[in-house]
């Protein structure tokens, strides 16, 4: 039993070292997961909760009918490399939906996706 | 730890890979899978819960017992995987002395064979080994025989239901199938019969909810929680003993964080040989691939 406690111990202490090594979630994002807003945004904030690596990160929309919407590059913030956007074309009032995917800077890949509406 | 693990341990540390793209434990899709307590996972990963303790509900003779249990599990190549696994327990049966030492030593070797990113499935099959004598027998009535268990596990989430019905898609659900294959018919003059064993883990994940249907303002560390209900039955088939049932219920929650994850269980026994009263596990599961993400963490091969 003391080998288990002190193996525990161990890699509870190793963890504070890999602090900035995991798998990259979706934090937050702006338009919110899920929500309704009342003018239509001009880009899709997205913060997640480890860096990310911009080569092999992006991100892409689809539209009411699920079809593809032609948007602008994935941009990074060298300051900030949790962050990742995604400007958008004009859009009509409608379903969106945002599809990311991201790998962290210790080379885990996630993906995700989340809807907004945009109110007529 | 001895110098030949530390040595085991620094070689592996030392071999610096070059960077590729991984894919690690639970993930299907936009699914993270956790590793559930009762219910055998649906994916091959580099974890280890360390430990598992467990306060079993009280047995159908009366007796009491304790566990302390340690499972590591390690990736051969991206979809092969080993976990070996055993416990510490401590029996105090009615009315007489209590023992302790250790249970019967598990390994399994799985292969995942099946996995679905748009419909968030995966699934494995393997071969969970419990090895003769290498447990306290007499005392804690560990085996004295081997079991070969082959087996089938699988993954489901249920974040391709259409937006219509948004708060059904956090949900997601894990089961296992296996039979036991005893080397030995019987042990003690007590007969060792073909088990069919079934379980379920129906999970709602709060993370999932979050992050891919709405954002509804959880904060720490509810946004990282998943309550879940596991099941376990194991059906006696032949030997005289055919039809008997030992199954418990286990209500309760995981949280997962980026390097472990800590969940923890009432115990519930459904059926009499499950003993009666309730009982409890607390598992820390810790993500070898997250801590140690170059050397470790990833598969032997073929990464």
């Amino acid at each position: 039993m003391k080998r288990i406690l002190a193996l525990t111990a161990l890699l509870a202490a190793a963890l504070p070292v890999a602090q900035a090594l995991a798998h990259a979630f979706l934090d937050r994002a702006v338009p919110a997961v899920g929500s309704t807003i009342p003018a239509v945004p001009k880009q899709v904030q997205m913060f997640f909760t480890q860096g990310i690596e911009p080569s092999f990160s992006g991100a892409t929309l689809t539209g009411p009918d699920e079809r593809a919407i032609a948007t602008g590059a994935a941009i990074f913030d060298p300051q900030n490399p949790m962050q990742m956007v995604l400007t958008l074309p004009p859009l009509a009032p409608g379903h969106y939906k945002v599809h990311w995917h991201v790998v962290s800077v210790d080379t885990h890949r996630t993906e995700g996706s989340f809807s907004f509406d945009v109110r007529p | 730890m001895t110098s030949r693990s530390s040595a085991a341990l620094a070689a592996c540390a030392a071999l610096s890979l070059i960077p590729s793209v991984a894919q690690a434990h639970g993930f299907v899709g936009d699914r993270f899978f956790p590793a559930t307590i009762l219910t055998d996972d649906p994916f091959v990963a580099d974890e280890m819960s360390l430990p598992t303790f467990t306060v079993n509900p009280t047995g159908p003779d009366g007796s009491k017992e304790i566990d302390l249990g340690v499972d590591i599990s390690k990736r051969l190549t991206p979809d092969i995987g080993i976990t070996i696994s055993n416990q510490w327990e401590h029996l105090k049966p009615s009315g007489m002395p209590s023992a302790t030492g250790l249970g019967t030593l598990n390994t399994e070797l799985d292969w995942q064979f099946f996995k679905n990113d748009p419909h968030e499935a995966t699934a494995l099959v393997g071969i969970n080994s419990s090895w003769a004598h290498t447990g306290r027998v007499q005392a804690l009535g560990a085996d004295d025989f081997t079991t070969l268990s082959p087996l089938l596990n699988y993954g489901k989430g249920f974040g391709d239901l259409p937006d219509s019905v948004p708060w059904l898609r956090p949900f997601a659900i894990t089961g296992n199938l296996s039979v036991d294959f005893p080397t030995k018919t019987q042990s003690a003059g007590n007969p060792n019969p073909n088990n069919f064993n079934y379980g379920f883990a129906f999970e709602y994940s709060l993370p999932y909810l979050q992050q891919n249907v709405k954002d509804i303002g959880l904060g720490e560390p509810f946004k990282w929680m998943i309550p879940l209900v596991e099941m376990s039955y194991s059906t006696a088939l032949n030997r005289g003993q055919a039809g008997q049932t030992i199954g418990t219920v286990q209500p309760g929650v995981i949280w997962s964080g980026q390097y472990m994850q800590i969940g923890a269980e009432a115990i519930i026994p459904v059926t009499r040989q499950a003993g009666h009263g309730y009982g409890g596990v607390v598992q820390v599961h810790f993500y070898l691939d997250d801590i140690f993400p170059n050397s470790f963490g990833r598969p032997i091969f073929g990464d």
